[in-house]
């Protein structure tokens, strides 16, 4: 049995396959469990934002949008409030949990969009939209998604604590402050959101362009043949 | 990982050398001819070296293929506890333990001295801009010359109370602001006693849980005992230095800038100092849904 077996393999092995681990475990724990959680966090965001839907007096109330029920989480507003005090949980623990370990690895220096990168956008930009040439990354992140990605902490950073703020103003009111006080803060959580849901039909798009490969790097944190090896 | 493992088992043999220790140094031996793919691995994996980020880089087969992915996949299992909220039958206790989770929480950070911010006569909202907010009715008939508090439960002096014995204790005038979990927020004057003071008054068992209020407008609330003592916690007879009008409450309100505006009961009609909260009367928003605590 053991001849027979030894005599297939050599012949499955000589298809050999290079693989690379890129996305570490709790990498891809925390954007799992993050995606979901932005989600429901913006689906119950726009359902308590109907409640009141502006930035101004209530009296006189003046309606800046009417969101569709259709693209909201939790039917009323107690049940939005529901998903949004229980997700936010997630939300912020997945989001502490990858900043945490980037800062403990020392990966944090891959992702993070630093003033040297400002240069390197536009290229990356003409590239992916207007058919520019492809400019050379020796890097583990190309410029432009360094900036998507050092956004989105931005983002989750600058919702969480103007959250912080609207959930607990009595006890937060020192945080208030520098947004410009608990009406900015408002303001700024919901810019906050504006950001994700800009975020999310980029990132989805490359995602769809890079393949089903590149995806299931961020599922099983394997790369089948990486193109930087080829 | 399986490069790893011969290591790991050196060093425990080099610290401990006991009898026990030898025999797991041993193994990998035996297994050599089998795991022979190993030290093609690492050659292969030598050559290409790592990514551009240092990422571990091996050459593999593709049954090895197909034993890392799932391996690395069942380590992403904690995302599907997530899934549970997609089951309807899980769906509304889990929300409602997420819910008591985060009123757990605002109570552990609810400071009963640190007090919430007040402001400026300049910075509060003009009279007529201060909304009424009512669930039923904004005026439900409560007779303003015969009324009085009730006052039940764990209290040395149970009874009935004029608004007179309240208006004797210490004035507290105070702008704050009032939120509603709409969304919005006004901030307005209000005066009042302390609802500390009132307590006292009453002998109150100030080691009680929760204070029920009951409404002339049959809207009713409860409130956790740290928040009653709070200083800035009022039982408030007066907006803008007037009698509350019978819109706002009249003739008692609560009025704690510590909570949101729906656990802020208007015309109050009977108090009673408990332990146990009736799971149907916590409050009337509290029990189709909304957060107890109601923490600001």
């Amino acid at each position: 049995m053991a001849t027979s077996a030894a005599a297939i393999e050599p012949k499955e092995t000589t298809a050999a396959i290079t693989v690379s681990y890129e996305h570490p475990r709790i990498v891809r724990l925390a954007h799992w469990l993050n995606a979901v959680a932005l989600v429901v966090m913006v689906g119950s965001g726009l359902r308590i934002f109907r409640a009141f839907p502006s930035f101004g007096p209530k009296i006189p109330q003046q309606d800046l949008i009417d969101i569709p029920r259709q693209i909201t989480i939790g039917g009323w507003l107690g049940g939005a409030l529901q998903w949004h005090f229980t997700f936010m949980w997630i939300f912020v623990g997945s989001g502490l949990m990858y900043v945490i370990y980037q800062l403990a690895t020392g990966h944090w220096r891959q992702a993070l969009f630093t003033p040297r990168d400002i240069k390197g956008v536009w290229p990356m930009v003409r590239h992916y939209f207007l058919f520019g040439p492809k400019p050379a990354v020796d890097a583990a992140y190309n410029p432009l998604q360094k900036l998507a990605y050092t956004s989105t902490i931005f983002f989750g950073v600058m919702s969480t604590l103007t959250g912080m703020v609207l959930y607990k103003p009595a006890q937060f009111w020192w945080l208030a402050w520098p947004m410009g006080g608990f009406h900015f803060a408002r303001i700024w959580h919901f810019a906050a959101m504006c950001g994700f849901v800009a975020f999310i039909p980029g990132h989805l798009i490359m995602v769809a362009l890079h393949g089903w490969n590149n995806f299931y790097s961020m599922i099983t944190g394997w790369k089948r043949d990486p193109e930087y090896l080829s | 990982m399986s490069d790893d493992h011969p290591d790991k088992q050196h060093r425990v043999g080099e610290n401990e050398p006991q009898q026990a220790e030898p025999q797991s140094q041993r193994e990998p031996q035996p297994e050599q001819p089998d795991s022979s793919q190993q030290p093609e691995e690492k050659v292969a994996a030598a050559a290409p070296g790592a990514g551009p980020a240092g990422e571990p880089v091996r050459v593999v087969d593709q049954t090895e293929r197909k034993r890392m992915n799932r391996r690395e996949l069942l380590k992403l299992v904690p995302v599907l506890a997530v899934g549970a909220f997609a089951i309807p039958k899980f769906r509304q206790p889990l929300l409602d333990e997420g819910l008591h989770f985060s009123d757990w929480a605002s109570g552990k950070l609810f400071g009963r001295h640190r007090l919430a911010q007040t402001f400026a006569n300049s910075d509060v909202v003009p009279f007529e801009r201060f909304p009424y907010n009512f669930y039923d009715v904004p005026d439900p008939g409560v007779d303003l010359e015969k009324w009085t508090l009730t006052v039940q439960g764990l209290v040395q002096r149970p009874g009935e109370y004029k608004l007179e014995q309240i208006q004797a204790l210490p004035k507290i005038v105070q702008n704050t602001r009032h939120v509603c979990v709409e969304g919005w927020d006004v901030i307005g004057n209000f005066g009042g006693a302390r609802a500390s003071d009132f307590l006292r008054l009453i002998g109150a068992d100030t080691s009680a849980r929760f204070l029920e209020a009951q409404c002339a407008d049959g809207y009713y609330e409860s409130i956790d005992m740290e928040t009653m003592l709070h200083p800035q916690t009022l039982f408030c007879y007066e907006m803008y230095g007037k009698p509350l009008d019978r819109g706002h409450g009249a003739p008692l309100r609560l009025q704690m800038p510590t909570k949101l505006g729906y656990k802020q009961a208007k015309y109050l009609d009977t108090i009673r100092v408990t332990n146990v909260l009736q799971a149907d009367k916590r409050g009337y928003w509290e029990d189709q849904g909304y957060s107890w605590y109601g923490g600001l």
